[in-house]
Parts: structure tokens; sequence; C-alpha cells
């Protein structure tokens, strides 16, 4: 029988966030790049929350953009409303946040896939990988065609053997009733690749039309938009924003809840993979904080022109019976039409102990992965992991080294630390509190963190670029020039402190010292700085922050530095941990699953002592010196 | 987190009130300490300028306060041991004054040295031979092992739990923090940080007081551990009165203490002796008793210093003997008591212990009755202890100021948080301390951070979508 025989130098497998990443970095590096999708429906799904960002996600996107990714110029194209959380926190923690019209950003992706140079876009499903001697030569399809790759990107989210459940009904799909992938999993455990199986869950969408709105609070967008992309303004994409509902669930609702709970699928022992902590099922919430009244609900709009909406923060696998009678409690729902029921999804993934820091897997050359598949939650986590398998992939295929971002200078760098470095029992999530210099890691500079980077590897074309260095110097000059600026104690000088409610002036002090008073900042002391030219706001903000936060910024690239040191001491490939005499039997087994790349990497893994680190670090040394 | 490269200090002679003891610094900021501790005896003498290995002799100084008067010695890198800049303090005081000024200089920047950790630098700075490598790992392995172990003995159970609490308290506060960034719209912080302040000031003032209690050496036994022993009625707790009796003895309390055996704590020119009192440790049927003398040998094994009371006024007996025998290899003074009352009629003969005890081993009569000889037996201790007789355990003292510079660093860090509050920082900027003052007080009792917050924020706090 003849088939299908193509050549590529990177597949990708899957069509969400992660994999589109993947396949337009490696396509836009160079590489003839072929990506492949169950359906072509459901290229950048989003098959739960309608919105991109929010605390520490909005960060990855930013960082995404600043290296040259897609995600954030997607977002900033097809959003309907777009919110600043924390904004009365510090900068660090200042998070942006966009619900998104689904269909449009689906579709808006697609299309920038569909019109790359060098990428394929193909629908089929992937059934078995093509390993030799350990390393990847390609895929092959359900059909049996053979795509032979340099590189192979796996990016197949929650699709590996999936199943949907709620009540007593168990359906064999991925998700939103697509089909699911039941082959590819075999494969990978033929080679050698230990999976998990985790769960995670989704709320019901409804008719808007049912919903009595008149009682529940309107959530409005921000006035001032700020894009995802560093490479808009807010008037490129200013537009009509469309209100999420605030609503409660109450007494009524969780006695439903506990009434049925044998009906769960959970509760009754029916789901085995492992679900997340940190976003509960409804059923979870009233069981594990029982003695909270109510729990908000937001009701969100899935698009522009769709009456779905989405319930957040009422994901459940209860039976579609409860389901209704629950709904129906809540102030606003008292008449809810259900369009699609809420369900708890079940998938393999990898144990990323597997792989290294660059996402590749250790024990087979050229097989990279991202996403979902490697134990992480959420659509940015998975887009960002995208990016970084992909443009590593290529990197491969080039005879480049990869790029590897550390945990000083991106959340991406903390989210592939952790899922590479620590053990993972749940699907990942990214939160600010893992960013241990998270003062640095702001959202707001992830350009001046990452694009020069973005540039290096070609994601950043010379014209942006000049654009940032640009920006950057304007930033320095600033900051320079507010160290020099003498302001003496005169009149005009105290009445403007006076109304902005802060103490006179004693004697001369220059403009950086005033901005660093808490109640102060640059904007509002442009009336006593005549000199001043105008400036982009992005650039304002960076020399206010920069100027207001010095210390503490200091503080931490101190910190940087030293672990700087310990990240530089690398660990070589060949090294037998069992010849390291006084290393405990427990660090031997955990240095040996996870092949940590360098000390400092050793030094986060879990049941590895300091006692342990020191001993390696002698012998190593000791190594060095025999050669 | 491992710091490699910052500046450590410690002891570095054998901790006993012998003459000298010399603290040393390794690390770039080795120099910036000793310009903030040190006046040379030439005043005009700028301490930057010091010449390398030249010994330089002045006072240590905190703040206004001498500390003492010694003599420094600069050893910049890399020729010195570690090939860090190094610098050596020789001060003079005995146990308190060394102990004094190491505190000074991890105040002033340094951290405390974790065992072996001079010679794992010199080792990894290229400065030992390579065969010595196993032995380096051996130390590193060994001292971590026993740091360990008395780390958790040392502390008291009190303090233990304290610290705990603590704890606990501190990390709800932070994933209370976290929870409602990470999810704005469900957890606020409107008010909280009056809250906090509120709490912040109750933690700043137990740390306050933990602080103070090492610095009254009321939570660590540190000290010679000193054994009593003795046949019932040979007057042990005679002479522990007499002895606590002495004007000159500072007697505190061990506060938390769980073991039933008595335990006092006294300082007689400037040498601690933590005294335990045991049962005897003749064989016995009764349970309640041989409980007694199970730990009574217990503690005979751990202690330094065995003071061995004997009753001059009956023979020696078959229990002097056992004991006599059970303590031959320990450090000991024998006490002859009851010396106000004649031995020819009782029969007891001196020249009999020879066969048990070096000529070395003080005997020294006593009348713990009347204070007799008690004047003796001091002379006696300190000489054992100028000439280096005595072992005392040195791990008990790096622990105590590995503890305490903790607890210093857990006491800052809660002011700066106190500060930040104080001057309207964002919330997002308190958990830095927080979160320093957490991973410093689980130093104390060898817990580590990890996870922690992760898991406290997913257990406490309701948030997703």
């Amino acid at each position: 029988m003849k088939t299908v025989e193509e050549y590529y130098d990177v597949v990708v497998v899957g069509a969400g966030h992660a994999g589109c990443e993947a396949a337009l970095a490696a396509a836009r590096l160079g590489c003839e790049t072929i990506i492949f999708t169950v359906s072509m429906n459901s290229v950048a799904l989003m098959p739960c929350n309608p919105n991109i960002g929010g605390s520490s996600k909005g960060h990855l996107v930013k960082e995404i953009d600043a290296l040259g990714g897609e995600m954030g110029k997607n977002i900033d194209k097809t959003y309907i409303q777009s919110k600043m959380l924390n904004k009365s926190k510090g900068p660090a923690v200042h998070s942006l946040r966009a619900q998104a019209d689904k269909d449009a950003y689906s579709m808006t992706m697609r299309y920038t896939l569909q019109n790359t140079d060098h990428l394929t876009l193909r629908q089929a499903e992937v059934t078995e990988l093509i390993v030799e001697d350990g390393v990847i030569k390609g895929v092959k399809t359900f059909s049996g065609a053979i795509y032979h790759a340099k590189t192979v990107v796996l990016a197949t989210g929650t699709y590996l053997k999936a199943r949907c459940l709620y009540g007593e009904v168990v359906n064999y799909t991925g998700p939103n009733g697509l089909q699911a992938a039941n082959y590819l999993s075999q494969s990978l455990k033929d080679n050698g690749v230990e999976l998990y199986r985790f769960k995670t869950g989704t709320p019901a969408r409804i008719d808007k039309r049912s919903v009595n709105f008149d009682v529940m609070e309107e959530q409005f967008g921000d006035e001032k938009i700020v894009p995802f992309s560093f490479t808009n303004k807010e008037e490129d994409i200013k537009r009509e924003q469309i209100s999420c509902w605030l609503t409660y669930t109450n007494e009524e609702t969780h006695k439903i809840i506990r009434d049925n709970l044998d009906r769960s699928p959970i509760y009754a022992g029916v789901i085995e993979g492992t679900g997340p902590r940190y976003c509960p099922s409804i059923e979870d919430k009233v069981v594990r904080f029982a003695d909270r009244k109510r729990h908000q609900l937001f009701i969100e709009p899935e698009g522009e022109f769709t009456n779905e909406m989405y319930v957040g923060g009422m994901s459940s696998s209860l039976p579609e019976d409860v389901q209704y009678a629950m709904y129906r409690t809540v102030k606003g729902l008292e008449n809810v039409k259900i369009i699609r029921n809420a369900y708890a999804i079940e998938y393999d993934c990898i144990n990323p102990n597997q792989l290294k820091l660059s996402l590749e897997f250790r024990n087979i050359q050229g097989l990279f992965s991202g996403g979902q598949f490697n134990g992480s939650s959420g659509y940015e986590e998975a887009a960002c992991q995208g990016l970084i398998a992909g443009i590593n992939a290529a990197r491969k295929c080039l005879g480049k080294d990869p790029v590897i971002l550390d945990r000083s200078q991106a959340y991406i760098g903390v989210l592939i630390d952790d899922l590479v470095t620590k053990e993972n029992h749940e699907p990942y999530r990214m939160m600010t509190s893992r960013a241990e210099y998270r003062l640095l890691l702001r959202q707001d500079n992830a350009d001046m963190r990452l694009t020069p980077i973005g540039h290096e590897i070609g994601l950043i074309d010379d014209e942006r670029y000049d654009k940032f260095l640009l920006k950057k110097e304007q930033i320095e000059k600033e900051i320079e020039r507010l160290k020099h600026v003498n302001i003496g104690a005169n009149k005009t000088v105290q009445e403007l402190l006076e109304s902005l409610g802060s103490t006179k002036l004693n004697s001369g002090s220059t403009l950086e010292e005033l901005i660093k008073r808490p109640e102060l900042n640059y904007e509002c002391l442009a009336p006593i700085d005549p000199d001043r030219e105008p400036l982009d706001d992005d650039v304002a903000e960076q020399i206010n922050i920069n100027i207001k936060y010095e210390g503490y910024i200091k503080r931490q690239l101190q910190q940087v530095e030293q672990f700087k040191k310990m990240e530089n001491k690398l660990i070589p490939d060949t090294i037998n941990y069992d010849e390291v005499h006084n290393l405990r039997t427990e660090a031997v087994q955990k240095l040996k699953a996870v092949h940590p790349h360098s000390v400092g990497q050793a030094s986060r893994i879990s049941g590895v002592s300091p006692s342990d680190i020191s001993v390696l670090m002698i012998y190593m040394e000791q190594m060095r010196h025999r050669k | 987190m491992i710091n490699e490269f910052d500046t450590i200090a410690a002891i570095a002679t054998a901790v006993s009130n012998a003459g000298i003891g010399i603290i040393r610094i390794s690390g770039s900021e080795a120099m910036e300490i000793l310009v903030k501790i040190f006046e040379p005896y030439n005043k005009k003498a700028d301490v930057y300028q010091l010449e390398n290995h030249r010994i330089y002799y002045g006072n240590i100084k905190d703040g206004e306060e001498v500390v003492d008067e010694c003599i420094v010695l600069i050893m910049k890198g890399p020729h010195s041991y570690t090939k860090e800049d190094v610098v050596e303090i020789d001060c003079h005081g005995g146990v308190t004054v060394v102990y004094k000024v190491l505190n000074l200089v991890l105040k002033n920047g340094a951290r405390a040295a974790e065992p072996g950790e001079f010679t794992k630098r010199a080792f990894l700075n290229g400065r030992i031979d390579l065969s010595q490598a196993e032995a380096v790992m051996d130390l590193i392995d060994s001292k971590n092992e026993m740091a360990r172990k008395n780390s958790m003995t040392q502390l008291k159970g009190g303090l233990s739990d304290k610290i705990k609490q603590l704890r606990e308290e501190i990390i709800y506060q932070i994933a209370f923090i976290e929870s409602a960034l990470d999810d704005p719209e469900h957890y606020s912080l409107d008010g909280f940080p009056e809250k906090l302040l509120e709490e912040d000031k109750k933690w700043i003032t137990i740390a306050k007081e933990m602080l103070d209690s090492y610095d009254n050496g009321r939570i660590i036994a540190e000290g010679i551990r000193t054994c009593i022993v003795g046949k019932p009625n040979a007057g042990k707790s005679s002479f522990l009165n007499a002895l606590l009796g002495e004007e000159r003895a500072i007697v505190t309390d061990i506060a938390g203490t769980t073991r039933d055996t008595l335990e006092e704590s006294v300082t007689i020119d400037g040498i601690t002796l933590n005294i335990v009192d045991t049962a005897g440790i003749r064989d016995t049927e009764d349970k309640v008793e041989s409980i007694g003398v199970e730990r009574a040998k217990k503690e005979i094994e751990s202690a330094d210093l065995i003071l061995f009371l004997m009753d001059t006024s009956v023979q020696i007996s078959e229990e002097d003997i056992e004991i006599l025998q059970r303590i031959r290899d320990k450090k000991k003074i024998i006490l002859l008591n009851k010396s106000d009352k004649a031995t020819e009629e009782s029969g007891f003969e001196q020249s009999a212990l020879k066969e048990y005890i070096s000529e070395e081993t003080p005997v020294i009569s006593i009348s713990a009755k009347y204070g007799d000889g008690i004047d003796n037996f001091i002379m006696e201790l300190k000489n054992m202890m100028f000439h280096g007789r005595i072992d005392v355990n040195q791990e008990v003292y790096i622990t105590n100021a590995r503890h305490k510079d903790a607890l210093a660093k857990t006491y800052e860090s809660l002011e700066c948080v106190e500060r930040s509050i104080e001057a309207g920082m964002p919330e997002d900027f308190f958990t830095i301390d927080l979160m320093n003052a957490y991973e410093k007080l689980g130093l104390i009792i060898g817990e580590s951070v990890e996870e922690d917050l992760v898991n406290e924020i997913f257990s406490k706090f309701c948030t997703g979508k």
C-alpha cells in the first residue's frame, strides 16, 4: 500500500496555544514547519475561561510578546474587555487581563498560521512517534502517512486519552466534544516516556437571554486600555467594551451540592486524575471551605456574536439535573438555560522531570514538548512553553544552542524551571509568588528584559528593535536628567507640594528625590519641571518605577548576582551520581531523576539538602582537577 | 537558598575560657565588617588601608562601647586560607567575650558559618590539595549531621513550639496577601495593612523576647555539661546548694527543661556549669528507680565533666566502685564530702581510689554542709579549664551563634515590615520581608521553605475559576 510521505524541519503536534506559538516561531525562524490539529475548527481554542492574562498570566503574555510570540497581538485584536488588576498595589503585581471573543481569537490565530511563510496547517491525528536510536525521526498519522522531521514538538494539550465526565455520563472525547487522541499515549510509553494522569474542569455555558442581569453587579472594563503587545499603542486597539456580571452562590446552592455529592464522579471515585487545588470545582469549594456562606460568580460573555456566557467560579462535574438545580438557585439565574454542560476532563500528560530546561526530552533527541502535555494548566502557561519549545526545536535544526531563560530573567524561566526541576502532582499554574525576583520581572518591563533576546533569536525584526532601543535610551537619559534637576524651596514648589499632600521642602532637593516620596510621582511634578520633553506613557511609567523603587530593585539585583553564580556552575552531562561519596541516597535518586543542568538547579530539587550541594560541588571540583 | 559567596564568620579556636579566642571572617565583606567594629590603637589609621599580613592592636567596639582589646590579622585574598579576604580577631576575654565579638561580627553583615564551611571554601577555591577532597566531604557530612542533631536537641521544647507558632502565623498572612494579589476580585486587602501592623508588632515583641533570652543564655545549655554522681545521702544536694549559695555564683533557671532530673546552670568566675543531679546508679528491681538509673547512666555518658561525691563517713561501697568504673574515662573531680567528720572512725580509705583514677584526677576534701573546700574546688575547676583539660561541647556555641543570628535577622525583617506598612508601601512589598523572617525562623528549627507558601495559599484560601 502506498502511503503519503513528506519531509519537514519541524513537526508540531497540536494547534492549541502551545502548538500555535511553537509552529509560528519555528516557521518565522525559517524552518519548514507543519502543524497538526484534530480539527481545523479548534485552532487556538479556548475551551475554558474566556479571558487571557490575569495575575502572573498577564506577565507571561507580555513576555511572549517581548520575545516575538503571537498571543499578545492576537488578544489585542480580539479582546472585548480589558482590565489592569491590582492597580493599587505595587508595580510588580499589576496584571493585565482581557476578555476575549473566543471565536474571533481562534479564527484570527488560524488566519495568522495560514498566512505565515514556511508553515503548513494540517488536519490529522498523529498516532505514533518515529524514533530511531533515541533520536526523533518524524511522526505517523492515523491514516498511515509519514512526516519525516528533524525535530518534533508535542503540544497535545488535554487530548491524550481524554474523557469528559459529569455525573454518571462519560464521553471519551477531548474538550468541547472534540475527538480525543487515543493512540499517541501508547507510542510515548513504548518510547519510555513516563505519563501522569491529570484532570481539570469547566463550568456550564448559559444563554444570555435567560439571565436576569438587573440583580447582578456590572463589571466594567478600564477606561485606559493597556495593550498586551508592545507593538500596539492604546489608540491602535481602543474599542467599545462589553461588561461582565457579578453574582453569588448561596446556602441553597450549597445544600443541593452537598445532597448530591455522591453523584459526583470525583467523590464517587470514578475520576483517577489529579486535579488542581487552585482551581477547585464548586463541589470542592463547598466541601473544603464549608464555613463560607457564598462564593462569587462572574458571568462573562464568550464573544460579541454569541449568546453564550461563562459562569466563572462554578465549574462542576455533577450530573446534568443537579447542574440545572444548582445554577438556578443563583440570584439572576433563576430561569437559566444551559447551552453546554459543566464537565471535568481527564487526560494523559508527562512527568516534566524528563525534560531539559530547553524543553527537549532528555532521552529522545530532537523531541520537544510544551503546554498542558507538560503538566501545566492555562492558555498562557501553554503558550509560553510552546514558544520556547518551538524556538529550540528550530534552533536544533539550525545547529544552534537552545535558548534557556532563567528565574531572574522571566516568569517563563520560573515556570519551566519549576516544571522540569520540582515535583509536580497537579496541573501547574503560574503565580507571582513563585517568582523570587518578582520586583524585577514586572509586566511593564518585559520588553526591557526580553526584547534584546527576541531580536538575537530572530523573532524581533530590526524595525521593532530600533524602536525598543530608542525607548530604552529615553528612559535612561531622563532618569539621569532627573537626578540633576535641582528644585529650590520657592513658592511655586511649596504650593505644589502642599496641594499634593506632601511635606514642604526645608532646603533644595532634586526631582529624583521628590519622585521617591510615596505620595508623589513623575507625572504630578511636571509643573515644576519646565525642561521636561514630552514622553510616551510607557516611557514615563518606566522612569517612575525605576526611581521610586530603586532601593528594592537594587536589593533584588544583588540577590540575582548570587543566584547567577550558582546557575553558572554547570554540572557535566557525564556525571555519575552513584560515584559521589557522602551524597545521601535520597539525593542521589532525585538528582538522577532530574539530571540538573547547574548546581543552582540542583539546589532547588526537593530532597536535595544544602550539605548535599556542598558535597556535589566538591566532587565536581575534584573531577575538574582530574581531567 | 544556597549562599556560597557571602561573608562568613565563626570562632576558630576551641571555645573555652582558655586565654585567647579567635574569630575568623572570610569573604568579600570581611574588611567592611572590620571597619565597622575595629578601632586601631593608632586611631588615625584608616582600617581599609591597613597592610596585608600584618598584625594590628586595638579595640573591638560595639558603637561606643569597647567589647574587648584585641589583635587583628588581615589576610587579603588570594593569599589566605580560603583565598578570600580573611580577617582574624584574637580576643582574650574568655568565652563570653569571644561569643560577644562573634555576634557583633554577625550583626555587621557576616553569616554564621556552616560546619566545615571554611575548609569547603578553601577547597573550592583551589587552596587544598585534591587528595583531601574526600576528607572535606566527610567533614561536611558528619559535622552537618552533628549540627542538625545539636540544633534539635539544644532547643528546649518551649522555644521550638514558639517558633513553629510564629512561622504559622507569618505564612498565613503571606498567603493571604498572595491570594489577594492572585485573585484581587475575590480577596480584598482593604484595611489589611492596619491589621498586619498589629500582628507584626506582636511578632516583633516575641522575636525580641526570644533574642533576649538567647543573650541571657537561658535557651541553649551552653557551658560545661556537668553531672553530679554519688550514692544517695553522699551530700549531692548540699553540695549543689553550697555551690549555688556562693556569692560569686550566678544561678539561672533553664526554662522549658523537659528532663525530670534537676538541672541548674551556675556561672562562677566566667565558667558556666550546667549541673545535672542524678539518682544513684546501682542496679535495682524497683521499676521507677530503674528508670532513674538508666537516665543517670545516659547523663554520665553525655557529660563533659563528672563530679563524684563520696561520703567519707562510711566505707567505700560496691556501689562507689561501680560508679568509679563507669566514669573511668570521663573527665572528673572526686569530692570527698563530710570532711568535718573524722574518717579514721568510718574506715574510709582514700588510697583505695588509686586503682580507679589517674594521678591527674583532682581529689578534693569538702564539707558541703559547712561550705568548706568549695574554694579549692573552684580553683581546681579553673585550673582544668585553663589547661584545656575539659572539652567544652563547641557545637553548642556554634549552634547558639547561628540561632541568634537567624533570630536577629528575623527581628530585622519584621521591623522592615513595620516600616513598609507605616510608609504606606503597597502590600506586595510586605511579603518580601515576611518571607525572609519565615525563612530565617525555619533555619532554627531545621525547616526549609520549599513549597510552603503555595501549599498554604491552596489550603487556606479559595481561589479559581
